[in-house]
């Protein structure tokens, strides 16, 4: 080779300086090949596109009812609370792990006692926060199963997580915290948008 | 015939690999009961890629069409049910003969010096084993694949600060969804196996390379003939292991067919019944439960309560939980490899392990009630569920057994281990 010495021995310093570039160079290569790959993974542009805001109709609400509707492929649940409902809510305060909902995800607007714009409607995204199981809505005081100090709220089936009817998580179950209230407007006095805060949409 | 070998062989070294890694591949002669396994496990391996491979010839990877075309092969498909139930008591047969295996090298030290090396890829069969099972029960896109998949997603989606960008890379949706069953399905069906049969591979080559352990832990290699330089206490790999292990694999077929015709779904332990029901991502099942195989490690994540707002420290656990597995070559401390040598302290301790994996195996499938409540009179525990209680002391002990290893292993009274093998 042209660049090996007179009597036949190698420049091995410089050698090892070609190895390592060559194989420095080569790894960027596969770095840049292999992130398509994985950046294909990512959401596509329909699935985004799925995302978009959801409207719902609570003018057949009845106090007490419970209808599901989907946003983003997610359980969003829309509730209308009696009276009843909202006056046992301060009580459990000293049972929850976060009733000021200072650790929990919800819009600015729906950070207060009741966890909701308007105190009736309740607007919550229907899937724990523990490990993504759909809560159960149980309205019912004191079953049997969920025993006498229980006044309504969400029961989850997969590990018995145990939220309020604000959707606040009790203490030391599994779930770590309340379940997160989706950015929500009310359109008109009966229709909500569910996926948008935004005032001017 | 031997023109054919010739010529072959000038090409290829066939004659000099059967040799080396079959015919005249040493092997201890007191290889006993759990030595089955192993060659059970391949066989197993074989039989999941035959009748996944004529699965999905039928099976249709969509969310609008999966649990149609299970049902399509369960059904109309000639033989379809035969093939389906196949390789659904395939994968809880894998378990148990991976499981019989793996507790083999903790009885006989297997996984001590020079073998660490052949234990480690065991164990990243084990993870590949674990990856290859939870894509596949996605695939019949019923409640409980639907529902099992969100959770397992979800733990990756604790992990702190990059966790739900993670969770919707891992699915490709906000929600387990069409496109999450897609890539389920390509990871099953080529990725993982792909990265299985090479791991099985260098399994085997580092088998064959340090050769095989033996209920007496000791190494044959140290005594040889020295006229023909095999091992005194070696026989050939074939024909005497190949027609013994014969024998193992008549013997697990025979229970493999009672459960697949007789008891397809084992139970409801093999193919749980909510799994009867198309997935609906509106509807969470009264009780989720994974498939026995992941339940200790399951049982572990429940019974780790929430800290510092995060659900993390479950994931943690359950993850350190198969990760301490890796490390056992350099936690056994002992003098000697077999069970038979070691003293009541290492037998007591893994009397304890297998105790508490099996119960944590148990409480795995159960929901937390299944004991009720400690009545509010007791101190501390008070109506705190008993099963939530009994988990976190078995996990505890679960994690005991290794930490403790290099003091109880060192410590142990051990017997003194002959120079050759017995009986």
């Amino acid at each position: 080779m042209a660049n090996e010495a007179q009597d036949g021995s190698m420049d091995t310093k410089k050698r090892r300086f070609l190895i390592g570039a060559t194989a420095a160079v080569g790894s960027v290569g596969v770095v840049a090949a292999v992130l398509p790959l994985g950046w294909s993974m990512m959401p596509s542009e329909r699935a985004r596109a799925a995302g978009a805001p959801v409207e719902v109709d609570i003018s057949k609400l009845e106090p007490g009812q419970q209808i599901k509707v989907e946003w983003r492929g997610k359980v969003v649940w829309v509730i209308n609370r009696t009276p009843t409902m909202l006056q046992n809510l301060p009580k459990l305060d000293s049972q929850l792990a976060d009733p000021n909902s200072n650790d929990s995800i919800q819009p600015a607007d729906a950070k207060n006692g009741y966890r909701s714009i308007k105190p009736e409607i309740f607007v919550a995204v229907g899937i724990c926060t523990h490990l993504g199981c759909s809560p159960t809505y149980r309205p019912d005081i004191a079953p049997a199963d969920l025993g006498p100090e229980w006044l309504g709220g969400f029961f989850c089936p997969c590990h018995q997580s145990k939220f309020d009817l604000a959707a606040r998580v009790y203490k030391g179950v599994p779930a770590p915290t309340n379940l997160t209230i989706p950015p929500y407007k009310f359109v008109s006095d009966t229709r909500l948008l569910v996926g948008s805060a935004d005032k001017s949409a | 015939m031997q023109k054919i070998l010739t010529w072959i062989d000038d090409r290829f070294p066939l004659t000099a690999l059967w040799k080396s890694q079959v015919s005249e591949y040493y092997a201890p002669k007191n290889f006993n009961f759990w030595y089955f396994f192993g060659s059970l496990a391949l066989v197993v391996l074989v039989m999941q890629i035959l009748t996944g491979i004529f699965l999905t010839m039928s099976y249709k990877p969509d969310a609008t069409k999966a649990f149609e075309s299970v049902e399509y092969i369960m059904r109309d498909v000639a033989g379809g049910w035969f093939i389906r139930y196949a390789h659904s008591t395939g994968a809880s047969a894998f378990f148990i003969v991976v499981y019989l295996h793996m507790f083999r090298a903790l009885l006989y030290g297997s996984y001590r010096k020079p073998r660490e090396l052949l234990w480690i890829v065991g164990c990243f069969i084990y993870l590949a084993l674990m990856a290859e099972a939870f894509f596949g029960y996605l695939l019949p896109w019923g409640q409980m694949s639907y529902w099992g998949a969100q959770v397992i997603v979800n733990l990756f989606s604790t992990v702190p600060i990059i966790g739900d960008d993670l969770g919707t890379w891992i699915r490709g949706d906000y929600t387990v969804s069409d496109v999450t069953l897609n890539r389920f399905f390509a990871f099953h069906v080529i990725a993982v196996p792909l990265v299985l049969l090479i791991l099985v591979a260098v399994h085997l080559m580092a088998l064959h390379e340090v050769g095989s352990n033996n209920p007496d832990g000791v190494e044959i290699k140290d005594r040889k003939d020295p006229t023909t330089g095999h091992p005194l206490d070696g026989i050939p790999f074939h024909p005497y292991y190949t027609v013994k292990d014969i024998v193992g694999v008549v013997v697990f077929l025979a229970f493999f067919s009672i459960v697949v015709f007789f008891w397809p779904d084992g139970g409801g332990y093999f193919l749980e019944a909510n799994n009867f029901i198309p997935a609906n991502p509106l509807q969470t099942p009264e009780h989720i439960a994974p498939v026995w195989y992941f339940t200790p490690f399951y049982a572990m994540l429940r019974a780790v309560p929430s800290f510092l707002n995060s659900q993390f420290w479950g994931v943690l656990v359950m993850g350190a939980a198969v990760v301490v597995l890796f490390f056992l070559p350099w936690l056994d401390r002992s003098k000697v490899k077999s069970i038979r040598y070691r003293g009541s302290l290492y037998k007591g301790w893994l009397a304890l392990f297998v105790v508490s994996f099996l119960i944590l195996g148990y409480l795995g499938v159960v929901p937390v009630t299944v004991w009720g409540q400690f009545s509010d009179k007791v101190p501390l525990l008070a109506t705190a569920d008993k099963a939530t209680v009994v988990a976190r002391v078995l996990t505890v002990v679960y994690f005991l057994f290794f930490l403790l290893m290099p003091w109880y292993t060192a410590r142990d009274k051990t017997k003194p281990v002959p120079e050759r093998v017995t009986g």
